[in-house]
């Protein structure tokens, strides 16, 4: 079979491999699940053979006593049987939900080792759909393979050994009839499996577009494609139904193959048996116990088939788990980590960058550029100029390709990345509150922080104002995602967030692009006169954000085009130039109000 | 495939299901009525047959094996023919089967198929109300869990139903011939059976709620990080995070393990249950035939031991189908919840063609001639007449609310004069959106009229009155299918030259041309490989191509930089030359050349003009504008 191949080969053997350290503590649990699950099918392979006896020896030979006695031993057994399935039953739920739990805690605490680097090689809805999805499919097949994976060959294995005991003529047609089925199911499975595959690809199209409609329904109305859509639809599903009827039609097979396989067992077994028992080799009672083996065998193959597709199914969950856990984070602390940042100087010397995933030139070439400590800078340019790119290697989220950015005048590669990072506080660009009270999101930048310092840091962001007038204050709930704050609003939490962390080096990427102008100036001359010491770089797509910096840097295509104050950039810079103009010389161009408050 | 969920089953959501139950089954036997009948019959055969070929254990022992023994000179003639008899049984039996099976994968898909796309073709015509006031997450739910429940129910429960119970009436009957006492037996153990399921099931079913709930709270826990992950990794949180991860974890660990224990247990429960029941049959069975008093032979013993396993095993499946089929029909609930939701109504009987001029008269006509009119037919006096499309809309004292009492449009008087470029700023909030919203009648004004060409908008065909109108929005939507496709969505027939022409226009030929293979490039995921501002350059060409007559851009470029802005500046101008064009934007470079720019705060036009007008009145313009707070 094609996971024999799989299996043995080196790269799924290591995968197997690493998957099963995450059994830990649960070694006792997965060890004792096939145990009892064994114990179960030794104690139901008994009863059969005690039946033959109690009509061999008990009714045709009328001896009651021996009815009773031998009685008293099937229900022994299935007692055993009983106890050993329910411990088999519970050893496997905990060792499934035990492997489960660890699976995801190891991948979740690997994740948190992830630089930016992984994380954007993963991408955040596949990191989602592997620590919830895949690991459930691997749960549920770990569970399948410690119980059924031990059940069904051994009920397979030994139903045919006690078989061949009670009668080696008869036993043949099961070894045949099992070899014919499980050629059969084979070919069926591994025919429909194909099928199956490009049948679900199919499906997940058809929801997609399902998605696609349900979403974008405002399209679709106002260019009138309701008509249009549906016939699409009614294409697609059409062609799902034609795919899924040829995957079931095979299927449909499988049952009555295998009733059939069981009649004409039967038949065949009560025709020699008959002779058999007439001649005097077999008895009246062995021919039931046969009779009830041959269940057991035929049933066990179908078993088998089902754990076969259940495993192929899960492999690929397998795979993407293992490579969540073995994922090296790309940036780690060095060595010997430098515990303090001297001040809030940042030098760029000679820096090239590109994403490594990405093939593709650089994104930064050749990027010198010295801030002073206490600056502001503003940084403009057009999207996909590298703004961002620029900003992330100050705290060390990314790695430079060649060239080396310093902070306090240390490489930030000898920096211990917490020192680094709470000293260089970044307002990212896509920020995100997490659910909880104000409070609560803001203690990410300060655990300690006392609220009155938390107050302070939102006057400073402009952020008290619309806080006092939520009816629970700063004890206002934060939804999941930030939803039940505007986006002006987030904006400006993000930044007092940012700002509890008293950093030397604080960078707003787009940071206040909801807030209006008003009080986006606001929190520009908080900035100025509050942490005057501390150095700010500001991204910004609107002129009037950045004009008042120090200096303001223009990037274009991955270059920097002109450092200079607003001054001297309107005289000497075209780009700038322009951005200023096509937002005119008023000093605004924006026409969102104060964050919707 | 998704799993059924355990749950706890009520006593209403059993009333809920029969009327549901009515209505499906009602739907399906309209479809599938001779279908039906034919999987029955079909299934009574292969039962039959099935206990037929049990009853032959007694004939073969009693009759043939007993007697061969006794005899000195065994015959086999005889045995080969009863064994020849049920063999052409069993034949029937699998013929009958397999019959069934195949026309159930035919009924079941074809529902399937029938049920969702019935659904989609609903879902179309429900209005932008429905799915503003639906979360998108449970529409999708209707085409993925529900449909699919309900495919398995009608594959395997109601074929398993009717199969067990048809098993079980035929095996009672045939172990009451048997053996009445070991009838007896049998049906206690089966009493034992139930009531141990009840049991286990019960509490399977309350730590399955529990599970359910630990999966909900950690994956949410796990969305909420993964989507904050660099935020995470800029404040070094990555500690505290474990730490919250761990709880829900092993949380969700306890609960997990409960539900699956008890499920694991319930059927090694019911089979060892099983297996003592068929100790006890061969023990009492095996002492009356002994005895010899009831007429208990050997072979109907052989028989009933068989009978009592396939007793056992429809009655295990009879309970676990019942909780999957009240699931199932809370689905199909919902599905028919959807069906019943009002499709968008649509009154109008104006419809929009294309004409041409001739000596002053307009002239319906098939070919496109950049002239349109408005079709109107009156049926009072039974004439029609032709009136041209300019492009004048009229709001005259609109009044408008989402929901009762709560306006959000207050006495909207508006004019726009052909070819004219209306602007709305304000806050967000303010109803800007809402009132592109009535232009195409997404929603019905409460109060006032608008008018199009002086023609009421509701006595317009909506698919006249849309496809009248542009629409560029702030949330693209692009589909599944090539670039080209998606520029080709605003007008069907469109040849290559006219999507190339159209990309120039927004000035996207350029980006498309370097993707990896041009116009022909795939998108998915709502064009998840692009950038919104490429994205919203694509939307811009598809309202191009489509050519309308007159244009709504909401917040159409507001993910565009001012630079590249800038450069498509040229296109847009030329799209909305000679075309009403409404426009929504917070950037003054999009809005400031307007012929008139209305300002809107909480629902009412507090100032308009146009820039100049506007600027020297210093007010809320001038304030939004220059930043500054004017002095009152």
């Amino acid at each position: 079979m094609t996971c024999m191949e799989q299996c043995s080969d080196s790269y799924g053997g290591t995968m197997i491999l690493r998957l099963l350290q995450e059994v830990k503590e649960y070694k006792k649990d997965v060890f004792l699940t096939p145990v009892f699950m064994l114990l179960e099918v030794a104690m139901e392979m008994i009863i059969p053979l005690l039946m033959a006896s109690i009509i061999d020896d008990g009714v045709e030979a009328g001896n009651l006593r021996h009815i009773f006695m031998i009685g008293g031993c099937m229900v022994v057994c299935a007692g055993i049987g009983l106890f050993a399935g329910i411990e088999g039953g519970r050893y496997g739920a905990r060792a499934s939900t035990g492997f489960a739990r660890n699976l995801r805690q190891s991948m979740f605490e690997n994740i948190q080792t992830f630089s930016f680097a992984n994380i954007d090689k993963f991408s955040q809805s596949s990191l989602i759909t592997r620590l919830t999805t895949d690991v459930t499919n691997l749960q549920n097949s770990f569970q399948m393979i410690l119980r059924i994976g031990t059940r069904a060959p051994a009920s397979l294995i030994v139903a045919m050994l006690m078989s061949f005991y009670i009668s080696p003529q008869l036993a043949q047609i099961y070894l045949w009839a099992a070899l014919i089925l499980g050629v059969v199911v084979a070919f069926i499975t591994v025919r429909t499996k194909k099928i199956f595959e490009q049948v679900f690809k199919k499906y997940d199209d058809l929801n997609a577009s399902v998605q696609e409609n349900v979403s974008g329904i405002r399209v679709v109305k106002a260019f009138v494609r309701e008509d249009y859509e549906t016939q699409k639809f009614h294409a697609a599903s059409n062609n799902l139904y034609r795919m899924f009827i040829r995957a079931e039609r095979m299927l449909v097979g499988m049952m009555p193959i295998m009733q059939g396989m069981v009649y004409a067992c039967i038949l065949l077994i009560s025709w020699f048996g008959a002779k058999l028992i007439v001649s005097d080799h077999l008895t009246t009672g062995e021919l039931m116990s046969l009779l009830t083996y041959c269940m057991n065998i035929l049933m066990s193959l179908m078993m088998l088939s089902m754990i076969f597709v259940m495993i192929t199914m899960s492999i690929a969950s397998a795979e993407r788990i293992t490579e969540v856990l073995s994922e090296r984070p790309t940036i780690t602390n060095p060595d010997d980590p430098v515990m303090e940042v001297k001040d809030g100087s940042v030098d760029f010397s000679h820096v090239d960058f590109a994403y490594g995933t990405h093939a593709g030139g650089d994104v930064l070439s050749d990027i010198d550029l010295h801030i002073r400590s206490g600056e502001m800078i503003g940084i403009i340019g057009s999207t996909g100029s590298s703004k961002t790119s620029l900003v992330n290697l100050i705290s060390h989220l990314y790695d430079v390709k060649s060239g080396s950015v310093s902070v306090g005048g240390i490489d930030v590669k000898k920096y211990d990345l917490e020192t680094l990072r709470n000293e260089v506080s970044v307002v990212l660009q896509n920020n995100v509150l997490f659910s909880g009270t104000i409070y609560d999101n803001l203690r990410w930048g300060d655990k300690n922080a006392t609220d009155e310092e938390c107050r302070q840091a939102c006057k400073w962001a402009c952020a008290d104002e619309f806080i006092e007038q939520f009816p629970d204050g700063y004890d206002t709930f934060i939804e999941q995602g930030g939803t039940n704050v505007s986006g002006g609003q987030r904006q400006r939490l993000c930044i007092a967030r940012a700002l509890l962390k008293k950093p030397k080096v604080l960078i707003l990427d787009d940071s206040t692009s909801a807030v209006d102008t008003t009080t986006d100036a606001k929190i520009r001359k908080a900035f100025r006169e509050a942490i005057a010491g501390t150095t700010k770089i500001i991204i910004a797509q609107r002129v009037s954000s950045v004009m008042d910096a120090d200096r303001i840097i223009v990037m274009d295509d991955g270059k920097i085009d002109g450092i200079g104050t607003h001054e001297e950039l309107l005289a000497a810079n075209e780009i700038y130039r322009d951005v200023y103009e096509s937002q005119t010389g008023a000093g605004s161009g924006d026409f969102d109000q104060p964050g919707g408050d | 495939m998704p799993r059924p969920r355990a749950q706890q089953v009520s006593r209403k959501d059993i009333a809920n299901s029969a009327d549901t139950m009515k209505r499906l089954f009602a739907y399906l036997f309209r479809y599938y009525g001779l279908q039906f009948a034919a999987v029955f019959v079909c299934i009574i055969i292969s039962v039959l047959a099935n206990v037929r070929g049990t009853l032959f254990m007694q004939t073969l022992i009693d009759d043939y094996v007993m007697p061969m023994l006794e005899s000195e000179n065994a015959d086999f003639t005889p045995l080969l023919q009863a064994i020849l008899k049920v063999a052409a049984f069993y034949c029937i039996g699998i013929a009958a089967a397999l019959t069934y099976n195949l026309i159930m994968v035919y009924v079941s898909q074809g529902a399937q198929r029938r049920f969702r796309n019935e659904l989609f073709e609903h879902m179309e015509k429900l209005p932008i109300s429905y799915f503003d006031t639906h979360k998108h997450g449970d529409i999708m739910s209707f085409y993925t869990n529900d449909i699919d429940t309900m495919r398995q129910m009608i594959s395997q429960s109601i074929p398993q139903m009717i199969n067990a119970s048809f098993t079980v009436v035929s095996v009672l009957v045939s172990m009451f011939i048997l053996s009445v006492p070991l009838t007896a037996v049998t049906l206690l153990m089966v009493g034992v059976m139930l009531i141990v399921t009840k049991n286990l099931g019960g509490s399977s079913a309350k730590y399955f709620g529990a599970q359910q709930r630990d999966i909900a709270a950690l994956n949410g826990n796990i969305q909420e990080m993964m989507n904050g992950q660099k935020v995470v990794k800029v404040f070094c949180h990555e500690e505290e995070s474990i730490a919250e991860f761990k709880k829900l974890n092993d949380q969700l660990f306890e609960s997990a393990d409960n539900a699956n224990k008890f499920a694991n247990i319930l059927m090694p429960a019911n089979a060892q249950i099983g297996n003592i029941s068929y100790v006890l049959i061969a023990v009492v069975g095996g002492a009356l035939a002994l005895s010899g008093m009831t007429g208990l032979t050997l072979g109907k013993l052989a028989s009933f031991l068989s009978f009592n396993k396939s007793f056992n095993m429809p009655i295990s499946q009879v309970s676990q189908q019942l909780n999957f089929i009240v699931m199932a029909m809370a689905g199909a609930g919902r599905i028919f919840g959807l069906m019943d939701e009002e499709p968008e109504v649509d009154d109008g009987y104006v419809t929009l063609v294309n004409a041409k001029e001739d000596n002053g008269e307009l002239i319906e006509c098939e070919e496109r001639t950049g002239v349109w009119a408005w079709k109107h037919y009156h049926s009072q006096e039974g004439t029609t007449t032709y009136t041209k499309l300019s492009g004048r809309i009229v709001f005259d004292d609109v009044d408008f609310s989402y929901v009762p009492n709560k306006p959000v449009l207050h006495n909207i008087v508006m004019y726009a004069k052909e070819g004219q470029k209306i602007a709305f700023v304000g806050a967000t909030g303010a109803g800007k959106t809402t009132i592109t919203n009535l232009i195409n009648r997404f929603y019905d004004v409460s109060d006032g009229k608008i008018r199009f060409d002086d023609i009421n908008v509701n006595k317009i065909k909506k698919a006249a009155l849309r496809s009248s109108l542009g629409i560029v929005l702030q949330d693209t939507h692009l589909f599944t299918g090539t670039v080209a496709d998606n520029i080709r969505y605003g007008k069907l027939s469109a040849t290559d030259e006219e999507v190339v022409a159209a990309a120039r226009l927004a000035n996207a030929d350029g980006f498309i041309r370097r993707l990896p293979d041009g116009y022909d490039t795939m998108l998915s995921g709502d064009g998840a490989n692009l950038s919104q501002g490429q994205r919203q350059l694509l939307a811009i060409a598809r309202a191009a191509i489509a050519d309308p007559p007159a244009l709504i851009l909401d917040e159409a470029t507001s993910s565009i930089d001012t630079r590249t802005e800038k450069i498509i500046q040229d296109g847009m101008d030329r799209l909305m030359r000679g075309r009403t064009t409404f426009v929504i934007a917070h950037r003054l470079s999009t809005i400031r050349n307007s012929d008139c720019i209305m300002v809107l705060d909480g629902g009412r036009i507090i100032e308009r003009g146009s820039h100049e007008e506007l600027i020297s009145q210093g007010g809320k313009y001038y304030q939004l504008y220059t930043g500054k707070v004017v002095n009152a």
